[in-house]
């Protein structure tokens, strides 16, 4: 099972408490008449499906009921951190990358 | 029943006149005694005590703890836990306010005490963005007590209930035996747990079932 940490509740929570809700940082668009209907349908049906990092939207089901933002990998199912709504992720493809140049940079001298 | 409203909105008192019997949530099961599965009785054996406290008045407060701290502190005469996770109790230790999100708090109080507290605290509120709601009617109370109370608990929820993560005066919402429930820590010797009017039979079966291992009695 895993333990992931709810940002509201501060401390970590069986998985069986949360519940996915797909997809994180979807703005809706601030003027819905203005937009095309591509825009529009993208911005209601259409998602990332990365390999790799995913930046996710969360809610803590059976314990606080917040909604929050876990970064995710979708290969490993590691999780890199967890977040509240209206914060930005610290962890993203293009940081794991720096940090492994970074590693690999030092391992190499 | 008595209507009163305070600024905009209405309440009402959800107690019914005496005239009409009242029903826990688990009445049925617990206090009438059915021939095929009769709650067990408390004896020298047994090492946890169940007991439901029915009736009690439970309120829901949402707000902001700034608002919500100053009314209830002054109505209730408690401070509001305003870290996650926190439980505290009036002076006589039968009134307490819950943790339960960051802008959502539990109220319970002595039965008949709730709508009282209710327009007391909307007065105090007054123009204030916040809300009110009575779900005594909701949920109900139980509490286990004994030397094992906790290992019965441990067969029950995932969430470590050991003492050094859950201490005296913490209050967590959790999955129990796959429903949910609030599990508090009012005392070192007792634990409540507030159930949803439709899963308290479910769970009540279940704490029985778990329980017969430590002899538990149901006190009615
Ligand atoms: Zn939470």
């Amino acid at each position: 099972m895993f333990y992931i940490h709810c940002p509201y509740c501060g401390e970590y929570r069986g998985e069986e408490e949360f519940s996915p809700k797909g997809e994180a940082h979807i703005t809706r668009p601030a003027d819905p008449d203005g937009c095309s209907d591509e825009e529009w349908g993208s911005y209601l049906f259409f998602r990332q499906n990365p390999r790799g990092v995913h930046h996710e939207l969360w809610v803590h089901t059976l314990g606080c009921r917040k909604f929050f933002n876990i970064t995710r990998h979708t290969v490993s199912y590691e999780i890199f951190e967890t977040y509240r709504m209206g914060e930005q992720p610290k962890v993203t493809e293009q940081s794991l990358a720096e940090a492994l140049n970074k590693t690999r940079k030092e391992e190499s001298v | 029943m008595s209507d009163t409203s305070c600024a905009s909105v209405a309440t009402f008192d959800t107690c019914p006149d005496v005239s009409i019997p009242m029903e826990s949530p688990l009445s049925v099961a617990v206090n009438q005694v059915s021939m095929s599965t009769p709650a067990p009785a408390v004896s020298q054996e047994s090492q946890v005590q169940f007991e439901e406290k029915p009736f009690l008045g439970h309120l829901i407060l949402r707000g902001s703890a700034m608002v919500l701290g100053e009314a209830v502190s002054e109505v209730l005469g408690v401070s509001l836990p305003s870290q996650p996770l926190g439980l505290v109790f009036d002076a006589s230790g039968q009134r307490s306010v819950q943790w339960l999100s960051p802008d959502e708090w539990l109220v319970i109080v002595p039965s008949g005490e709730e709508f009282e507290l209710e327009n007391r605290l909307r007065e105090v509120l007054g123009a204030a963005h916040f809300a009110i709601v009575n779900v005594s009617g909701g949920q109900t109370l139980i509490e286990l007590s004994g030397d094992k109370a906790r290992e019965l608990l441990m067969k029950s929820v995932t969430y470590d209930v050991h003492p050094s993560n859950f201490p005296v005066g913490k209050a967590v919402s959790v999955a129990f035996a796959k429903a949910s429930a609030i599990l508090r820590r009012p005392s070192e010797t007792r634990y409540e747990l507030v159930l949803r009017r439709s899963f308290a039979d479910y769970c009540y079966r279940w704490l029985v079932d778990a329980g017969e291992d430590y002899g538990l009695g149901v006190t009615r």
